[in-house]
């Protein structure tokens, strides 16, 4: 029977197994691969997404567990670069490699929806499961309170 | 322990004549000595001239886009060398777009994007054909005039006529230019009138990146694509002995089980792939698979006894000589007073965020198409066509943007593309070889461990004169004379003028596959070297900075970025309360740099509070990514001192995710001040040169913090106890 929840705003009804982590299901079964595959067990960040607002590791979110939820992934921020998490990540020129920024926007997104202008402190604590291996953190600490000030703005 | 596999895997990497691991390692064998220092220097491979428009296409609309001869990794070649193209072409850098350039050895010579070599290689080649394409477009345009080309400039995508200021646009004579000769000796521009080399122009892949147009080997799905994961040997080179795969294929979504031979002699033994309608039911395939293995010779191996065979080796008196200056050995047995100490570091995994991955279509029609991020395409390529039995230009071969490389996805260990290429020998439609976190962990060519006996004594003033060191290490680039030149950079080519110097190399080889990591050699000699630098100073009372000034007499621009650095980080002044400072600096890759880090240690926790870094890397040319490559060189090698390593037992490796494997995180990440020194020198290499020096001077902190001397990494805590 197909798991129906809401897909970047949409309605969506994919016939997978229950089992079936989001981000699988996600990359090879909807072709959405801005969601990255880092570790498969929570441990890096690479594959954050939004369920129902709150930034989750879609490698441990199975499908069952994602019916009539809504889902956001990064193509869900925007297409054109213009929300302001995406904005300040190009203002600042975040990325080296670029593999793990999804993540890291969807985790600073999820952190500005809560936090409207984080502490250093709070960016650490929000921040400190999505790894880098380029280790452009001094520039997501720029760019997480460059979007506050963007959204501020807004 | 058996050191078959490594043996015949090197003389498979040296001596291959055939497709495989192309132009670069051939050379190797037939220049010796002479490859790897130029490769460490930076004179191979320029791609060849006189071909502008092999890396510019102007079109009529105005765009212009530039095929860039390298691969991104992150380290901004792809913005780097587009700058110097559009620095000689006088185009307009708002319309500027950039493409990985198609896999064309004619054109652009052998695609490799190793050792910190992207601008380095390019710098005169891209320049030029920058220039000889502006020459063209004033050619033409001056044609169109009818007037002299020496009365017209070409600026921000116009070509000028400087006695009356008419203006052609590039696009509206882009074609008429292209049907001109190609002008010999082009004058390239003088530094003072750089407008795009030198400024902090934005990276041109970021906004791709932020929306999600990039594309990663990983996120490749052509039509009717099979997904594979395979299961290998955990002991590095053994073999399947038996495979009942019927719960495997019962599996929902699993397609079909193969059993790869491999290729033993290349140290790629082959194993068992899982094929299935996507990765999550190929993982869960795997683990119904019921596989056992011939382990062979090495399942007693642990990280123990590898370092007791290093031991053994550095010790044995059978050195290779790496480097010699006096006579190190009469000035020890003769010196008051010698200090003497054993450095160690244990492997290391590359750990790039995307792991390993191909995607490879054999079409049964002698042609084929392979869709790869890797470093070293023009391999690549080879690497497919071989394993499929087709030539190189069989095969379409897609450069794709790398989710980090940092060596995993160079010259020498492309095993993954092996893989792939060989389960798409034995399948229709293309299919997609993913590794697991597990699978990159474990199945990784992994930074040498090694092991180094040091023996140095001071002058009669107390001030470090006489350097002896014996280091064994497992062999990546194996050498007539016996000394791998890869693992001894950063040793043998120590800027100290010790009056008395003797670096040896003792190969020291274990069945664990090694390679290139970032900067390689130099990412543990320069550990070595600096910290016992710095035991030469206690031992003799003297200041480490001051000590570094005086050995450094002859190396101006090194000993110009320790001054800066220690000036910039107050050195000589009291630290903050709690605080320590250490000192390190490294000459690599055509770039200096000195580093002081700021650390405190409590509770046997260290915390790095701040490092000062002063680089010296030749003509800029673009600071923010030099700054970018600086500080992601100190967090990458700040995880290797403090955080994650690889271990071994039972022949296998032990760590498998993040969990024991870890890396530094945001929340430990310094704050790193960075002072670039201006400099018309040509430029060097930067993705490698910080890594090496962050460990030292972070060990050499905790030894003002503790008096403890860390003669092994990463740190432990028991260290501090």
């Amino acid at each position: 029977m197909p798991i129906e929840f809401t897909l970047n705003g949409k309605p969506q009804a994919v016939d997978v197994p229950p089992q079936m982590p989001l981000l699988w299901m996600l990359r090879d079964t909807l072709g959405l691969t801005g969601t990255k595959f880092g570790c498969g067990v929570a441990l890096c960040g690479a594959c954050t997404v939004h369920l129902d607002g709150r930034a989750v590791r879609s490698c441990q979110t199975a499908m069952q567990a994602v019916a009539g939820k809504k889902v956001t992934t990064v193509e869900g921020l925007s297409a054109d670069g213009s929300h302001p998490v995406q904005r300040a990540w190009i203002e600042e020129d975040v990325p080296q490699c670029g593999y793990c920024q999804s993540g890291q926007m969807m985790s600073a997104a999820a952190l500005l929806t809560t936090t409207a202008n984080p502490s250093d402190l709070e960016i650490d604590r929000a921040m400190r499961g999505n790894i880098c291996r380029c280790g452009t953190y001094s520039d997501i600490r720029r760019a997480i309170h460059r979007a506050a000030g963007l959204m501020k703005g807004a | 322990m058996s050191r078959s596999v490594n043996v015949s895997r090197r003389d498979f990497l040296t001596t291959s004549s055939g497709l495989v691991l192309g132009f670069l390692l051939k050379r190797r064998v037939t220049e010796a000595q002479e490859v790897p220092r130029a490769l460490l220097a930076g004179g191979i491979d320029p791609p060849p001239s006189h071909k502008p428009n092999a890396y510019i296409r102007i079109g009529t609309d105005e765009s212009v886009t530039f095929f860039i001869p390298r691969s991104e990794m992150g380290q901004g070649p792809t913005t780097g060398c587009s700058q110097m193209l559009a620095e000689e072409l006088g185009c307009d850098w708002s319309k500027v777009r950039m493409e990985i350039a198609p896999v064309d050895p004619e054109s652009y010579g052998l695609q490799t994007t190793v050792g910190s070599l992207a601008t380095r290689t390019t710098w005169v080649p891209l320049r030029q054909a920058g220039a000889e394409a502006r020459e063209m477009l004033i050619a033409a345009a001056a044609q169109q005039w009818n007037v002299s080309a020496s009365q017209c400039k070409a600026e921000n995508g116009f070509v000028i006529n400087t006695t009356n200021n008419q203006r052609l646009s590039f696009g509206t004579i882009a074609d008429k230019a292209s049907k001109l000769p190609v002008p010999q000796n082009v004058q390239l521009k003088d530094p003072t009138q750089y407008t795009i080399i030198g400024k902090p122009v934005k990276r041109l892949d970021t906004r791709d990146k932020i929306t999600i147009r990039t594309q990663y080997g990983l996120d490749v799905r052509p039509d009717g694509v099979v997904y594979a994961v395979m299961e290998r040997c955990p002991v590095f080179g053994g073999k399947v002995a038996s495979l009942d795969a019927a719960d495997a294929r019962k599996v929902p979504g699993v397609r079909d089980v193969i059993q790869i031979t491999g290729w033993e002699q290349y140290q790629m033994p082959g194993g068992v792939a899982v094929l299935a309608d996507n990765t999550w039911s190929a993982i869960q395939g795997r683990k119904a698979l019921k596989v056992t293995w011939d382990e062979g010779g090495n399942r007693g191996v642990t990280s123990a006894s590898i370092r007791q065979m290093f031991m053994e080796k550095a010790t044995d008196g059978n050195g290779a000589i790496a480097n010699k200056r006096g006579d190190a050995d009469a000035a020890l047995s003769r010196a008051a007073q010698k200090v003497e100490a054993v450095y160690e570091v244990p492997f290391f995994a590359h750990a790039a965020m995307e792991p390993m991955n191909c995607t490879v279509h054999a079409k049964g029609d002698g042609t084929a198409e392979a869709w790869v991020s890797t470093q070293s395409p023009t391999t690549a390529r080879a690497v497919v066509a071989q394993v499929l039995g087709l030539t190189p230009e069989k095969v379409a071969f897609h450069t794709l943007f790398c989710g980090g490389g940092f060596g995993r996805r160079g010259e020498g260990e492309l095993s993954y593309v092996f893989e792939a290429a060989e389960i798409a020998k034995r399948v229709k439609g293309p299919v997609k070889l993913t590794f697991t976190r597990e699978d990159d962990m474990q199945h990784d060519m992994y930074r040498p461990a090694a092991l180094i006996q040091l023996a140095g004594a001071l002058d009669a003033q107390g001030w470090p004169a006489v350097f002896k060191a014996s280091l064994a290490c497992p062999v990546i680039l194996k050498m007539p004379n016996g000394v791998d030149p890869i693992n001894v950079v950063g040793l043998a080519d120590l800027p100290y003028a010790f009056s008395d110097f003797l670096a040896e190399f003792h190969e020291a080889n274990t069945h664990v596959p090694v390679s290139f990591w970032r900067a390689p050699g130099a990412a543990h000699n320069t550990y070595f070297a600096e910290c016992f630098f710095d035991e030469l100073c206690a031992a003799g009372g003297k200041d480490p900075v001051e000590s570094r000034q005086r050995l450094l007499a002859n190396a101006p621009r090194l000993r110009n970025c320790l001054n800066v650095a220690a000036e910039k980080a107050g050195w000589g002044t009291p630290a903050p309360a709690g605080r320590f400072r250490g000192v390190a600096v490294s000459d690599h890759i055509g770039s200096f740099n000195a580093q002081v880090a700021e650390v405190s240690v409590t509770n046997g926790r260290v915390k790095v509070h701040k490092v000062v870094v002063a680089f010296d890397a030749g003509q800029v040319i673009n600071p923010n990514i030099l700054r970018q490559q600086i500080e992601g060189g100190v967090i990458y090698g700040l995880s290797a001192t403090l955080k994650g390593a690889i271990h071994i037992d039972r022949g296998r490796v032990v760590e498998a995710n993040f969990n024991t494997m870890d890396m530094i995180r945001i929340d430990e990440a310094p704050e790193i001040e960075v002072h670039i020194m201006p400099s018309t020198e040509k430029p060097g290499g930067v993705g490698e040169a910080t890594n090496p020096v962050i460990g030292p001077a972070v060990v050499n902190a905790i030894f003002a913090a503790t008096g403890k001397r860390i003669r092994a990494l990463p740190v432990k805590p028991s260290d501090l106890a």
